[in-house]
């Protein structure tokens, strides 16, 4: 559990971090960015990845916190978990956000983990970029060339790959505030500390006693979170009540292509996706079902 | 001589234990913790793959690595190494491969040590690793059971067969029964299945870790093992090195579970390179190499027919198991499912059985003891298969049962496997259990639920089960070929001051032996509970014992502590009597004084151990000090037994299983310390649970242990674990003068089998008749999806 040797910097600023990079790169460094290390540390330890540079962010102030921007809410890259969880105007504005990054691992990881880093990461079985991608966030990236933002649609783009090119950072998120929507998160484990089978990010606008739109994202059903876009369409002006809501939900599969291993094949998968969505909404909704 | 009217205060109180004020304020001693002058570090080169041939090694790269001191093969080493001992042959004609601490020709699993880095700091020798190039040829592997025990491929191509050895028990020769053929024949009912004990993986808390001291007249090897002992005289016999030249220390040691019963490859190495360097070397593995290369446990196919009258009398039960060795026997890899052999029958008075065990060799890490070692195996074919057969014959579990086993009027009993019961009362822990689960009620909540077609089912699991513990009477191990005895040691000495030094051959690994020995001794002696130390885990502190595994440290090490207080409580007598000028037969010893009966002449046990030890006044030939050792060998085992009720939700949507309401109530006879139990039940049923519906070694089909982290093998957390009630009974044990029967594997054992069974009796009316351990969601799922799809809804 020791890594292969690497070089090591911590800068203090957004413009340094950069530069840094863009040297490492020119170098022909292998240079990889430390957020909260709760991924790139473990793989390193396994030497399934070494690196020969590390650019730590954790010494950047501006890349932290939460600021109202109005209609939205930025949130910065290096924002750990158990802030994002906690923090008063998310749970006012953006309760989903708060509700999935509760349930990231462990209490110590959420403290150490943050938004961006698992954003970037883009494990499929990470929590965060489903919610992100139902939340139809805007990511905002720095590189050399300047600043840009990436719709949530287009950045996750592959199994751990994202719109995150070489020499660029994410710096911060910025998500609509969704007041008036009801929303969840439903994550399936064994054990209670476990990366998601299967999990569910809901958001639902009920307007005039129907569902009027719904907004879904859909963790470890491929290489990268999906919207559950069948559902979703049916879902809108669904009434209320628990058979129309799990109909809706019957095809919350679609279009997804889920990995076998361990803790089930894809069919369980694809049968779990329309389940769980089926829980996720009325959660939302705030209707129960009695499987006693 | 036994004391008279001596109080208990002690026995029975839930003390706190001593042990653990070091251990929770960060002044341990793990073995890892131990840095020497001028250590050097190692780290292992492992094979990648599960069967191959070593064609070559270009150690030059590695050699030249910066703090590199020496890299070893197997070649280097070939002359000294010997072959790492499997202490239980158990048949003479048992076939074991040759089984070299760094393989030399040939690897057989992934993970087996081709060679080791020698290096200054553990850092560098990790670096030095990746420079060792190895070549090798593959060669086909075989890693499933059932298809190892064909030979169509071979594990290992020094051998002719994958089979190491057939092991057999039958009532009818044995004349503890009738023959089997014909009990089955004759029943109205016979019903047959195969069950799956998946591989399991110890997973203790302290990864192994290894420091071998080479300075000095003596080697001393510092190791994270249960049995310093055992370890020390396998290494003198291993390396032909004189047994009096070795000292095992095994200092704070963080879990074994069995998983550290084992004579490894990695302390011989480590010793063979201190020895080779002429310095201190240290050796502590990884998380991954713990998971991969630490031996497993389980992995059996149990092959199985019970029959029984149309009125639930159970006639007979056959077993035919394959047992999974993996690629090398360890220790004691081959005996693990003998240990079995004997509990089959749990708690049951059917007149025929018959038991065979095929040893198979696989391309895996080797299995070994682990926790039960073969008991938990042979109490979950057993209960699984009286669940079986209650519902082919339509009759409640219980009452199936309560038919079967033996009532508390017949002991003891001697069973159809041949043991001696002494003692137990199956239907009072029984009747306790189901007053605490509220049987009824739940059964008429299932009954709801199924009429409402409920998506959550709800399932009770039953387990009553018994083990045989306090291993173990040194003849039955050598009339089952095991090479050493299973008697254990202890000395008390009484210091100066009057504080006592227990010292104790069981070496405790987290069981609380200080505090509870410490309980004993001071009840016995009427001395405060704070002035006893207890010593151990030393081979030079304690020079005889063999260690702490099967339940045993209280059953055969703590009667060896009480006879030889006894020893010290009769020599002081003897002086007590000198200094008062009494006859010993007018001393009454309470509280710790000698009290001449019917006066107030006394004299305390401080002052005899003054006397004795300036024995300035001794009674003539007397030699001085109050010192006193001895050894205990049980007759018989104990057997601890209880009653284990499971009631399990099942979400048919999902396939997750959430327990309910777990109870127990067990009879492990007389109980020191109530806390100290409770611990090892609660730790016992988490591992149970585990091993129900979470945990599984899994290999892919080239050898690769696809579980190799935390992430696939998924160790349950309290999170995971329900609020367990647990009761006891107390039946005393009349094998060993205190009562006591053994509580460390007793939940392991009894739980798995309430699980499985709870999760079956929810889903059995859907058409499912069995899933495979451990029952993850997605197997339940399927297992409902493929009753659906077969009709099998009854």
């Amino acid at each position: 559990m020791i890594p292969s040797a690497f070089d090591y910097a911590a800068p203090t600023t957004v413009a340094e971090a950069l530069s840094l990079l863009a040297d490492a790169e020119s170098a022909g460094d292998d240079v990889k960015v430390l957020a909260g290390g709760q991924s790139l540390i473990p793989v390193m330890k396994l030497r399934l990845a070494d690196p020969s540079m590390v650019v730590d962010l954790g010494r950047i102030p501006s890349l932290s916190g939460i600021t109202d921007d109005g209609g939205s809410l930025t949130i910065g890259a290096m924002t750990p978990h158990h802030t994002v969880a906690t923090d008063p105007l998310i749970a006012a504005f953006v309760p989903l956000l708060a509700q999935t990054a509760a349930t990231v691992a462990d209490p110590q990881v959420r403290h150490r983990g943050t938004i961006g880093g698992a954003l970037v990461h883009a494990d499929p079985a990470g929590d965060m970029p489903a919610a992100a991608l139902a939340l139809e966030a805007v990511f905002n990236l720095s590189g050399a060339g300047g600043n840009r933002s990436v719709n949530s649609a287009d950045f996750f783009q592959g199994y751990f790959t994202t719109a995150v090119q070489e020499g660029e950072i994410l710096t911060s998120i910025t998500v609509p505030k969704y007041t008036g929507w009801g929303s969840h998160y439903e994550k399936f484990t064994r054990v209670s500390q476990q990366w998601s089978i299967v999990a569910v990010a809901a958001l639902v606008r009920v307007e005039g006693g129907v569902i009027a739109q719904a907004r879904l994202g859909l963790t470890n059903m491929a290489s990268t979170p999906l919207r559950a876009s069948s559902t979703e369409s049916a879902l809108a002006g669904c009434a209320l009540e628990v058979g129309a809501i799990a109909a809706a939900c019957a095809n919350a599969a679609d279009g997804t292509e889920p990995a076998s291993d361990l803790n089930g094949d894809a069919a369980y998968r694809r049968h779990l996706a329309t389940v769980l969505a089926k829980r996720a909404v009325l959660a939302a909704v705030g209707l129960s079902e009695e499987r006693g | 001589m036994t004391a008279t009217a001596t109080p208990r205060p002690e026995v029975g109180t839930a003390r706190l234990r001593k042990e653990d004020a070091h251990l929770i304020t960060g002044r341990s001693r793990f073995t890892d913790n131990m840095v020497l002058p001028g250590m050097l570090h190692l780290a292992m080169v492992r094979s990648p793959f599960a069967h191959a041939k070593i064609t070559a090694i270009d150690v030059s790269a590695a050699q030249a690595s910066p703090g590199v001191m020496a890299v070893l093969t197997g070649a280097d080493v070939a002359a000294e190494q010997g072959s790492l001992p499997n202490a239980w042959p158990v048949t003479p004609d048992q076939k074991a491969p040759s089984h070299p601490s760094i393989a030399v020709e040939e690897v057989a699993f992934a993970g087996e040590i081709v060679a080791v880095v020698i290096a200054r700091s553990v850092a560098a020798a990790r670096d030095a690793v990746e420079l060792v190039d190895v070549d090798y040829d593959e060669l086909p592997v075989v890693m499933d059971l059932e298809e190892a025990a064909t030979d169509k491929v071979l594990a290992h191509t020094s051998l002719e067969s994958n089979k190491s050895a057939t092991w057999v028990f039958d009532s009818a020769e044995a004349g503890t029964g009738t023959a089997i053929a014909e009990a089955l024949a004759n029943s109205d009912v016979v019903v047959e299945r195969t069950l799956y004990q998946q591989r399991l993986i110890p997973a203790f808390m302290e990864p192994r870790s290894t420091v071998v001291d080479p300075t000095g007249e003596q080697i001393t090897m510092w190791s994270a093992t249960q049995i310093p002992h055992i370890l020390r005289l396998m290494l003198a016999l291993t390396l032909g090195i004189p047994e009096s030249k070795v000292r095992v220390i095994a200092p704070d040691v963080g879990g074994g579970f069995g998983g550290k019963l084992q004579v490894t490859p990695e302390e011989v190495i480590t010793l063979l390179a201190a020895r080779r360097m002429g310095k201190p070397c240290k050796f502590t593995e990884t998380r991954s190499e713990s998971l991969q290369v630490a031996h497993h446990g389980r992995a059996q196919v149990q092959r199985l027919k019970i029959g029984a009258t149309k009125d639930g009398i159970v006639t007979g039960l056959h077993v035919d198991l394959l047992a999974d060795m993996g690629a090398y026997l360890g220790l004691i890899t081959s005996g693990i499912p003998v240990l079995g052999a004997f509990m089959y029958n749990s708690i049951y008075k059917f007149p025929a059985y018959h038991f065979e065990c095929h040893n198979i060799f696989t391309n895996k890490a080797w299995t070994d003891a682990y926790r039960g070692a073969g008991r938990p195996e042979a109490t979950f074919a057993i209960e699984r298969m009286m669940d079986e057969l209650a519902g082919e014959l339509g009759m409640d579990p219980l009452e199936l049962r309560e038919k079967n086993w033996i009532k508390h009027t017949e002991f003891p009993f001697t069973t159809v496997a041949g043991l001696e019961y002494d003692t137990g009362n199956y239907e009072a822990a029984t009747e306790k259990a189901l007053g605490l689960f509220g049987y009824d009620e739940l059964r008429a909540e299932q009954q709801r639920r199924r009429e409402s077609g409920a998506t959550v089912q709800l399932g009770i699991g039953i387990s009553t089960f018994t083990e045989m513990c306090g291993l173990a009477p040194s003849r039955v191990l050598g009339a089952l070929n095991y090479a050493a005895g299973g008697w254990e040691h202890a000395q008390v000495r009484v210091l100066p001051t009057g504080n006592v030094e227990v010292v104790t051959g069981s070496s405790a690994h987290g069981q609380g032996h200080e505090t509870a020995w410490s309980q004993l001794v001071a009840d016995r002696l009427g001395v405060p509970f704070e002035n006893v130390e207890v010593l151990h885990g030393d081979t030079q502190v304690s020079q005889r014992g063999l260690d702490t595994y099967g339940s045993r440290s209280l059953t055969v090490g703590g009667m060896a502590v009480l006879a030889a207080a006894d020893k010290v409580i009769e020599k002081a007598k003897t002086i007590a009597a000198h200094m008062m000028e009494a006859s010993e037969q007018d001393l009454e010893f309470a509280n710790g004084s000698f009290t001449v009966r019917g006066t107030e002449t006394s004299t305390s046990f401080g002052e005899i151990a003054f006397a004795a030890f300036s024995a300035h006044n001794l009674p003539d030939g007397m030699e001085p000090n109050l010192d006193s050792e001895a050894t205990f060998d049980p007759a018989n085992f104990s057997y601890p037994h209880g009653t284990h009720l499971a009631a399990m939700e099942v979400d048919t949507e999902t396939g997750q299983v959430t327990v309910l309401k777990y109870v127990c109530v067990d009879d492990i006879g007389v109980v020191v310390n109530p806390m100290i139990v409770e611990g090892q039940v609660h730790g016992g049923l988490a591992q149970g649970i585990a091993q129900a519906l979470y945990e599984e070694a899994v290999y892919d089909d080239a050898g690769t242990l696809v579980s190799g982290s935390f992430v696939d093998y998924l160790v349950p957390g309290a999170p995971d674990l329900p609020h367990y009630i647990t009761a006891r009974t107390e039946t005393p044990a009349t094998s060993n003068q205190l009562g006591a029967k053994g509580v460390g594997e007793a939940g392991t054992i009894a739980s798995t089998p309430a699980i499985v069974n709870g999760v079956l009796d929810a889903i059995r009316h859907l058409g499912v008749k069995d899933i495979k351990m451990p029952c993850t969601p997605s197997r339940v799922w399927h297992a409902l999806q493929e009753a659906k799809t077969t009709g099998g809804v009854q």
